[in-house]
């Protein structure tokens, strides 16, 4: 099919959809169906992974624009071919994933705590609101003050505010040395030893804790990585060493064991972000910590009260999301307090008045 | 409500010290610093506390009383011009830092902190904060967070946004929001982003909690003399696709080296036409590598001269040229006017060409800084405004410029806001469905428009007559907006 009558779909689908109050869900290739609550799985698909292709790359500009179903996998080879990244590694789940749902998703990999989240790489952004209409927001250029940052605030919006065409995002070169520590640890030593590598310059890019080690990630120039090892002490391990496939990749994507036996029947997988210095947290089952502290996974029984999480989550000045378990019953996302949610209402109702952009993806109040 | 009745309100719970209403107790809030638009507020609150400030957006919600912001008054684009109807609401007392936690890597301050402020406090554990825009003795972190500033360190640092975890916003109607977190993300919207840069259209920012960052070990700085421009600016494309992110990459064209070089004598080249800093940070090995590959790229890009500052003591003194250069611009002339637009990179020698020809043409001079690694142009256009017409010309001149930066791909602004200035190319950025959009975020907001109205988004009719009068270039931008 021709470009344009695929963006011509595109906008007549949303465009029946809302004079129809027919609500649609958006899907790139599927690959974050299990995220968010579920509700919005039952409704017509609107299938974007048919809009693709880079539009933009210059290296040197360190910039790439592509459509929103292009499909991650070929824009970071296309990336890592010049020897540059996203450096907030996003996260497949699934080999097709798109980059709209790894926008709209927002969520973001072992990197996060020490280069930045999706959001902070996004440029700018084309969508369809709910009226059918194209806006664009932000540009290709680094820093745009023009206008609110609409841009932003798509990035884990879960494509409640719009169907996201096009996005611009800031990308950076590859590390010349990548390097992986591991040292034998507890786990509250463990938080430790992460917030003194935070408060000292260096080249970590990324940590985890799992099972009395900690492993600690160092990217930079052949010097640096040297000698923040020589400072950190531990032992190197070899990529392919520990699992299957590379450690990094396996907690990125969820094939780590430790993530496996939470997606099991009778178990779930709950996401507490939470201030990094938090002790360890006293929550039946097993956790696994990521950016040095500041996120904490854990697996626990189906029973475990979602309240009880939640409380400890907000005690530790964060959030829980439920990633794998019984999202007909709980919630998948921390609740909102009332003026919050007074203010997600009334965004929704004047990007999509109808309602019918993935509703209840996020909150089932809209 | 009249003005007595809200002197009257607001007496009721603020010493009369903080409620101001003479013409002369005015006067010092008619302008931030783009001193062209001046407008003296009907009156100036000065609050000390969170409660305070919720007291007098009740009694102007319920007043239906239009409320600027203030924070020190360095914006640059009329963001914090006063309403003539409305009240000056100034954060400036609100200056206490309220705790720093190095252990989190963060602080929390108030919105009247000053910028450089929150380094100072820092410094004991060794951490700062990394925005640094070069007003940062002056300027609030409340302002900072208003307009997205960045600095010179922004290219591998981040802009505010990327240096901010959590806001405490009131709502004109009562509302307190506590957006972002502790945590790297919360549940919801990303909020943290659309406040960054909101102008004081969506609500008042009553806390800040900023991140703080390890002071890098070493830092070194080179400096590159180029006989051409252009060549300049492949240098900066080189150093990039080399995969170096510098701490810092920012460039003067001919006019700006002998303008600073008269005022603080760096030490620069006046045969250059242009200079090239670049600086690097972090570990001392590290450092040392990254400079050497840096200065071997410069060197094949065709640099004429290249200088590795010695010491930190030479490291300040090469900077401090660049950071003179808005002081620099006062000083060779009665009034300067500063531009803020953005472009890919790689157009940068054909956009200063074009706006070398329009200083031909207005007959002004313009002076041109260049966060070069990010792309953000500070073309200083130097007037006389005592000279009849010649601001209007310095305007006009101003606003071709930017027309320029969109035409480029682009932006109207990087980092200093549309604020009153920069309403009408607000026109040729957005149609009219994307202007639309943003009127209706502010009603989420702010369903009344009384926070800081009629500023940095440009009403339909003000576009429409602006397309009218503009229409060689805006033509086919806007056919379908409605005349009246
Ligand atoms: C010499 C000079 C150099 C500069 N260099 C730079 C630079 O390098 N980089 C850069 O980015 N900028 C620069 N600026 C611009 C300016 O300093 C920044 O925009 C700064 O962030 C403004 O802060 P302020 O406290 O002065 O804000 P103000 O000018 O008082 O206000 C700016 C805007 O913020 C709003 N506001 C202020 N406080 C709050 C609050 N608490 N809640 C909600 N809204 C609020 C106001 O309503 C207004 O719209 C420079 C300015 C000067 C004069």
């Amino acid at each position: 099919m021709q470009d344009q009558a695929i963006l011509d779909q595109l906008i007549q689908a949303v465009t029946a959809a809302a004079e129809h109050k027919q609500a649609l869900c958006i899907r790139g290739s599927g690959s974050k169906d299990f995220y968010g609550n579920p509700q919005a799985l039952q409704l017509p698909a609107l299938n974007t992974a048919t809009w693709q292709g880079i539009v933009d790359y210059e290296p040197s500009e360190l910039v790439v624009t592509a459509r929103a179903g292009t499909p991650l996998a070929e824009l970071e080879k296309l990336l890592h071919d010049h020897g540059q990244m996203l450096a907030f590694e996003p996260p497949y789940f699934n080999a097709s994933a798109t980059l709209g749902g790894c926008i709209a998703a927002g969520l973001s990999g072992p990197r996060r705590a020490y280069t930045g989240a999706v959001r902070d790489y996004v440029l700018g952004i084309k969508l369809l609101d709910g009226q059918g209409r194209i806006l664009s927001f932000g540009g290709r250029v680094m820093k745009n003050v023009a206008g609110y940052d609409v841009s932003r605030l798509m990035a884990g919006a879960m494509g409640t505010l719009g169907v996201l065409l096009e996005v611009s995002l800031k990308v950076l070169p590859r590390p010349a040395v990548e390097r992986t520590l591991c040292i034998q640890t507890d786990m509250l030593q463990a938080i430790e030893t992460m917030r003194r590598c935070a408060a000292e310059p260096l080249p970590v890019s990324a940590t985890c804790f799992h099972e009395n080690q900690l492993y600690v990630r160092l990217s930079g120039a052949e010097s640096a990585v040297r000698t923040a090892h020589a400072r950190l002490g531990g032992d190197q391990i070899k990529d392919k060493e520990s699992h299957e496939e590379n450690l990094w990749e396996s907690i990125r994507n969820h094939t780590h064991p430790f993530f496996q036996q939470g997606k099991l029947n009778g178990k779930s997988l709950w996401r507490l972000s939470v201030k990094s210095t938090t002790s360890p947290l006293s929550l039946p089952g097993e956790q696994l910590i990521e950016w040095g502290g500041a996120l904490r996974w854990l697996v626990t029984d189906k029973d475990t009260d979602a309240a009880v999480i939640r409380t400890h989550a907000a005690d530790a000045g964060g959030h829980a999301t439920l990633f794998h378990g019984n999202k007909t019953i709980t919630p998948v996302f921390h609740p909102l307090s009332p003026a919050l949610l007074k203010i997600h209402q009334r965004l929704k109702q004047q990007f999509d008045p109808t309602g019918i952009l993935n509703p209840q993806r996020l909150y089932t109040e809209f | 409500m009249n003005r007595k009745q809200l002197i009257t309100a607001f007496l009721k719970f603020l010493p009369e010290e903080a409620v101001l209403y003479e013409v002369e107790d005015l006067r010092p809030y008619e302008c931030d610093a783009l001193s062209a638009y001046r407008q003296l507020p009907m009156i100036v609150v000065l609050p000390r506390t969170e409660a305070e400030i919720a007291t007098i957006l009740q009694v102007c919600h319920a007043g239906q009383v239009p409320v600027v912001a203030r924070g020190s008054g360095t914006g640059l684009a009329g963001g914090a011009l006063p309403h003539a109807e409305g009240v000056l609401l100034s954060l400036a007392r609100l200056n206490r830092i309220l705790d720093i936690d190095p252990a989190a890597c963060s602080a929390r301050v108030q919105p009247g902190v000053r910028n450089l402020a929150i380094s100072e406090a820092a410094a004991s554990y060794g951490m700062y904060y990394a925005p640094d825009p070069s007003s940062q003795i002056a300027c609030s972190i409340g302002g900072n967070v208003a307009e997205n500033s960045g600095g010179v360190h922004c290219l591998k640092y981040g802009l505010t946004v990327h240096n901010i975890l959590r806001l405490r916003v009131l709502t004109i109607e009562g509302d307190v929001l506590e957006i972002g977190a502790d945590a790297l993300d919360s549940p919801g919207f990303d909020l943290l982003a659309l406040m960054t840069g909101s102008e004081g259209m969506l609500g008042i920012v009553t806390e800040i909690t900023v991140k703080l960052l390890p002071k890098p070990e070493t830092v070194k700085l080179v400096m590159a003399v180029f006989d051409d421009i252009s060549k300049a600016g492949d240098a900066v494309a080189n150093v990039i696709q080399a995969g170096i992110i510098p701490a810092g990459m920012e460039m003067m064209d001919k006019i700006t080296i002998h303008a600073v070089e008269d005022f603080v004598h760096a030490g620069y080249d006046l045969e250059g036409a242009a200079i090239l800093l670049c600086e690097s940070d972090g570990m001392a090995e590290e450092v040392a590598d990254e400079i050497k590959q840096i200065q071997t790229i410069l060197q094949a890009s065709g640099a004429v001269r290249i200088s590795l500052a010695r010491d930190e003591a030479e490291r300040q003194l090469f900077w401090a040229g660049r950071k003179a250069a808005f002081p620099a611009a006062g000083r060779v002339s009665p009034d300067y006017y500063c531009m803020d637009g953005t472009i890919p990179r790689k157009h940068l020698a054909h956009v200063l060409e074009q706006i070398e020809q329009l200083s031909a043409e207005y007959g002004l001079r313009c002076m041109n800084v260049f966060h070069a690694g990010d792309g953000n142009l500070h073309p200083l256009i130097l007037y006389d405004a005592n000279q009849p017409g010649e601001l209007e010309k310095a305007e006009a001149f101003g606003a071709r410029i930017l027309e320029i930066c969109i035409q480029s791909g682009g932006s109207l602004t990087g980092e200093h806001g549309v604020g009153i200035e920069k309403l009408n190319q607000m026109c040729l950025q957005f149609n009219d469905a994307e202007r639309d959009l943003f009127h209706a975020v502010k009603a989420a907001f702010d369903p009344q428009s009384l926070l800081n109205p009629g500023k940095a988004i440009p009403e339909l009719h003000r576009c429409a007559e602006f397309g009218a009068m503009h229409v060689h270039q805006g033509a086919e931008k806007f056919p379908d907006i409605p005349r009246f």
